[in-house]
């Protein structure tokens, strides 16, 4: 569903992200984890369209997207959830659900976008209690599901998910995984999620990617990642308790 | 002093107040969307004014015709702005694009003085000069044209931001704009639309006023500083605070000038504006910037 061949990005005079390949198939949830700095936002927003990168090319469906606007790569069914949520914090939750919807805000589909909002509500139904809060007022986990659910309304195909855990409780970034799950059963949704939680995004996904200072140094089936030496020491071992 | 010349004062201070209040609300419009302060605003409310005239006197055409046209050249003179000066300089940071916009009032208000020379021409007044009498005090229809179309325009922009979605995209350019663009909002695009509102706002303000001060090549530098500091009064980034900000300044100006001097009048303004600087630093209805982090 979604290739990455040789990609190269730069940040100024930063390389970022060195000739990394990685693909997603459809229905396919597949981690890509790493340290701090190893370049894992960078590939989001790279494909997203939110940044060019300097080399190599991106496909969606076997369509060339390397250069493709991020409104036109919405169009296409692609959704990003991004670092930090960046929710629109003074906005009402409804209009930032709203929102999500604008590329196919049209009279016609008024219906539909409802309909889609009943179910992003049905999900997540403390959305519903806020709906006419303002969404800087929610909890850092509320604010996640309010991102997703933004992404959600577009009607994507596919959702990138960028450190979904970040911030927040054990016990809540669990609660978050097992909506990436759900995601996949009620909507038949392809995710390529990003972590720093390796243990938990590992077991939510069926395949991973190790980044390592921007480069796949190891991919392979989540188990296969959970049992490995080397990702054991450097990712596993210090989010024990999180597990 | 008696209750009709207070009353006078008001009302001449609601009426210059409103144009203030729209060249703020133009202000805001654009810094909302871009994290710009457009210096070229006040130019925005001269073309206004400027062109109105030039259209009647030069192409002979009808007050209507010729007040609607200055609206839309000047609105589609926003959009070249933002087009020629503005896109180009993209990567650009916001003080960097600050001093452009500084340039491209410059060059408007050059390039009006050589077409047009630097005469003051007054266009017509809308509905005539027969004052209205009313508790002593004498008001120009024109100033219940300038009370009624600010109030028509506000609700409009309102009703825009608050209960359309292209109006909540644009207010979701203001707070993160790669967020909007991962909705699927052409950020580039809102960013022209916020040039040319402000614009149509701005003109509006400037051929209401136009009939009332005279207007000249040259007008739109003091009514540029006057809408900034209407803006900086309400609270940056508040539409309604910046429109309240502008009746606020006018009327206060109209008293200064009544009650003290009206060789102080400006003055007035900038002093005003410093003490509640150094009072309230957010402005007067500034408080809901706490909440934008
Ligand atoms: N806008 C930018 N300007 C300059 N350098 C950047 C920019 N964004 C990222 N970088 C640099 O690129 C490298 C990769 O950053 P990136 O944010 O992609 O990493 P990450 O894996 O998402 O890290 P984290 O886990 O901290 O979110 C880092 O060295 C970072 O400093
Ligand atoms: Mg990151």
């Amino acid at each position: 569903m979604l290739t990455l061949r040789n990609i190269d990005i730069h940040h100024g005079r930063i390389h970022a992200v060195k000739r990394a390949s990685l693909h997603v198939r459809p229905g396919e949830i597949v981690a890509l984890i790493g340290g701090n700095g190893a370049g894992k936002t960078s590939t989001l927003t790279t494909i997203s369209g939110l940044h060019r990168p300097s080399g190599g090319e991106i496909l969606l469906d076997g369509r060339d997207i390397t250069r493709a606007a991020p409104d036109a790569i919405v169009r296409l069914g692609l959704s990003h959830v991004p670092e930090g949520r960046k929710v629109f914090k003074p906005m009402r939750v409804e209009d930032n659900l709203n929102l999500g919807a604008y590329h196919r805000w049209r009279r016609r589909e008024r219906a539909r976008i409802a309909e889609d909002l009943d179910a992003v509500y049905a999900m997540f139904p403390v959305l519903l209690s806020r709906r006419a809060q303002a969404a800087g007022t929610l909890s850092g986990g509320e604010q996640q599901m309010l991102a997703i659910g933004r992404a959600l309304m577009a009607r994507p195909r596919m959702l990138l998910l960028d450190e979904p855990s970040m911030g927040l409780a054990p016990q809540v970034s669990r609660e978050i995984f097992r909506h990436v799950r759900e995601l996949r059963e009620r909507f038949g949704l392809t995710v390529l999620v990003v972590e720093q939680n390796a243990r938990l995004a590992l077991r939510a996904a069926d395949r991973g990617y190790v980044l390592e200072t921007g480069r796949i140094i190891l991919q392979g089936p989540s188990e296969e990642l959970l049992e490995n030496r080397d990702v054991q020491r450097a990712y596993l071992g210090r989010d024990l308790d999180a597990g | 002093m008696d209750t009709a010349s207070l009353l006078q004062y008001l009302v001449s201070g609601l009426t210059v107040g409103s144009t203030y209040g729209l060249t703020a609300l133009g202000f805001t419009i654009i810094f909302n969307t871009t994290g710009i302060i457009n210096f070229a605003q006040g130019e925005f409310v001269m073309l206004g004014g400027m062109l109105a005239v030039i259209l009647g006197q030069a192409l002979g055409l009808p007050l209507v015709p010729a007040v609607l046209g200055a609206v839309a050249l000047t609105t589609l003179a926003g959009g070249l702005v933002e087009r020629l000066a503005i896109r180009p300089a993209r990567g650009a940071s916001p003080i960097q694009l600050v001093i452009v916009t500084i340039g491209v009032s410059i060059l408007i208000r050059g390039l009006v003085m050589l077409l047009w020379g630097k005469d003051t021409f007054a266009l017509p007044h809308f509905s005539g000069m027969r004052p209205i009498l009313f508790a002593g005090a004498a008001m120009l229809p024109q100033s219940l044209w300038v009370l009624a179309v600010t109030l028509t325009l506000l609700a409009a922009l309102r009703a825009f931001f608050t209960a359309t979605i292209h109006g909540k995209a644009m207010l979701a350019c203001s707070h993160d704009p790669g967020a909007a663009a991962l909705v699927g909002v052409n950020v580039r695009r809102m960013v022209l639309a916020s040039f040319m509102l402000s614009a149509l706002v701005g003109a509006v303000g400037g051929v209401i006023l136009a009939p009332l001060t005279m207007t000249a090549y040259d007008v739109g530098i003091l009514l540029g500083l006057k809408g900034f500091a209407a803006c900086i009064l309400g609270g940056l980034g508040n539409p309604f605070g910046a429109a309240a900000g502008g009746l606020i300044l006018g009327v206060l100006e109209a008293f200064g000038a009544g009650l003290v001097s009206s060789a102080y009048k400006d003055a007035i303004t900038f002093i005003i504006l410093l003490a509640l600087l150094f009072a309230r630093p957010t402005g007067l209805f500034g408080a809901r910037s706490a909440d934008r982090v």
